[in-house]
């Protein structure tokens, strides 16, 4: 039996900078100001992403923003179902999250269980005032009742399709793909 | 201290990209000899990965919440046994230590009976030591559908040994590859010495066996191992020093004359390690018989990572249940 598979691009990479812009004033003016704030970015894309907003919150604010790096494998509750196991990435937080705001930045968010896995790998270290959620690409379909803070397009899915965000960090060039 | 920044990158480094390791799809770890040299780096990896959590508030991990660890010690061993019980207990696991000496065991039940009511009660990994060789083997082809680890069989293989001595000197060297590993002492009984043979080699490391010629296996014949039967050789120009335990049975049964003379022989003392590299560092797999292999100094001293290869100990470990439990998961997937 054979299967085809259609890749088609739905955001661009100017749709891409505009959402990040977009994203870097909201972050501005709805998260940093009440008390001390961190950028968060999940790996692998959403430390992309989140570096990325970094760089322009320090530019356009001219503060250091402490800036952290989240692996959440080892907290995700799927891995006794999963075959071979994820690769253990590291985290990197070097900062006290007590009494922050931490911006969590994420590429994509599906089923709500990577956020999840996230504020629980947040908490073992620690007591965050609060956790905001930053996400590039809303695809629908959520197990758990989490929802994005800020969100860059919602792209309905069928739980078949993936939805891909690509990064000229990694992949030579920005775009949002729907793969049916 | 609460939220305490996480420790210095080591290596080898995490991969911001979806890195190109091995994935793991073993069901049993039974020593280092018949796994890959990408099999041994997936598990030094995602060890980094483990290692991080110590840093944390909060040390627990929710990875293997609902799976059963058995430390199952035909064997007296302190280290080892809570070093698992440790990394069990990190990942959430339900753990239970199975005492040998109080079971039927003392009454004759035979390993695969012992091995088997342990299965019936649930147990989804076990970490066996036996003192004869194999016998984790044997279980692992009599069990399916748990996974095996091999924390010490006979004078074989302590494959979880080899890999956190090769996690401690890849933190401190930053590489494998190319470096000169002297292992000093009782070749011959030691199953920690064959793990680290089998571990040092796959990953491009030159290993020097050293020791007296009674306790030196002549048959070892692989690439990239010299044996020497003196001490200033076998350490001139070392990168690392790994040095094992002298047991005292060795000297009854007459492999060398006396605890005296193998200190005056082999001991490691300030002079001795001078003999090595400015920068080498001196491992011990503990218990150290301070005085007779090592002297207190170096045990002690600024070059000793005996204390930092306990805390990798149950890092690696971490990783090996974690890797294991994969493993298992997907084999009970295709027996559905």
């Amino acid at each position: 039996m054979t299967t085809t598979t259609e890749r088609r691009q739905v955001h661009s990479a100017e749709e891409i900078d505009a959402a990040m812009t977009r994203f870097a004033s909201e972050i501005r003016e709805r998260f940093l100001g009440d008390g001390p704030a961190a950028i968060v970015g999940i790996r692998t894309r959403g430390l992309v992403l989140a570096r990325r907003l970094h760089a322009a919150l320090e530019q356009q604010t001219g503060a250091e923003i402490p800036f952290g790096t989240l692996d959440i494998t080892l907290y995700r509750d799927d891995l006794s179902t999963l075959g071979a196991q994820p690769i253990v990435g590291r985290t990197d937080l070097a900062f006290p999250v007590d009494e922050m705001t931490i911006v969590l930045v994420d590429d994509v968010i599906y089923s709500g269980r990577t956020t999840r896995a996230a504020i629980d790998a947040l908490l073992a270290y620690g007591r965050p005032s609060a956790i905001r959620l930053v996400v590039l690409a809303d695809r629908g379909h959520r197990e758990y009742p989490i929802q994005p803070d800020v969100v860059g397009f919602e792209i309905p899915t069928t739980r078949e399709q993936i939805v891909r965000v690509n990064v000229r960090e990694l992949d030579g060039a920005d775009g949002v793909d729907l793969v049916s | 201290m609460p939220g305490s920044p996480s420790s210095p990158p080591l290596a080898p480094a995490p991969a911001e990209t979806d890195a190109p390791l091995a994935e793991f799809r073993r069901s049993h770890l039974l020593g280092l000899e018949g796994l890959s040299a990408a099999e041994i780096q997936r598990i030094l990896h995602d060890a980094a990965g483990f290692k991080d959590v110590f840093t944390r508030t909060v040390k627990k991990l929710p990875t293997l919440q609902g799976k059963t660890v058995v430390n199952l010690f035909f064997e007296n061993s302190t280290r080892t046994r809570t070093s698992f019980e440790v990394a069990a207990k990190r990942l959430s696991a339900d753990l239970i230590n199975f005492s040998v000496s109080t079971s039927s065991v003392a009454k004759g039940e035979s390993l695969l009976d012992t091995a088997k009511t342990i299965k019936a009660l649930g147990a989804d990994l076990i970490v066996m030591r036996h003192k004869s060789s194999g016998a984790p083997h044997f279980l692992a082809r009599r069990l399916p559908g748990v996974s095996i680890i091999n924390a010490g069989d006979g004078c074989h293989e302590h494959p979880t040994q080899g890999l956190l001595d090769m996690f401690t000197i890849l933190e401190k060297k930053e590489r494998i590859e190319g470096l000169t590993v002297a292992i000093v002492g009782d070749i011959l009984h030691s199953r920690v010495a064959r793990s680290n043979v089998w571990g040092l080699t796959k990953l491009g490391a030159r290993v020097r066996l050293v020791g007296p010629r009674t306790l030196i296996p002549r048959d070892f014949n692989i690439p990239g191992v010299e044996l020497h039967y003196d001490l200033r050789e076998g350490l001139d120009g070392a990168d690392v020093i790994n040095v094992l335990r002298i047991q005292r049975e060795r000297m009854e049964a007459n492999l060398f004359p006396s605890i005296r003379e193998y200190q005056l022989m082999y001991g490691i003392t300030e002079e001795r390690l001078a003999w090595a590299k400015p920068d080498a560092i001196l491992m011990h797999p503990g218990p150290v018989n301070r005085g007779i292999e090592v002297d207190q100094s170096v045990a002690d001293g600024p070059r000793s990572t005996i204390d930092e290869q306990v805390t990798n100990g149950v890092a690696i470990r971490m990783a090996v249940l974690y890797l294991l439990s994969g493993s298992l998961a997907s084999q009970r997937s295709l027996d559905r």
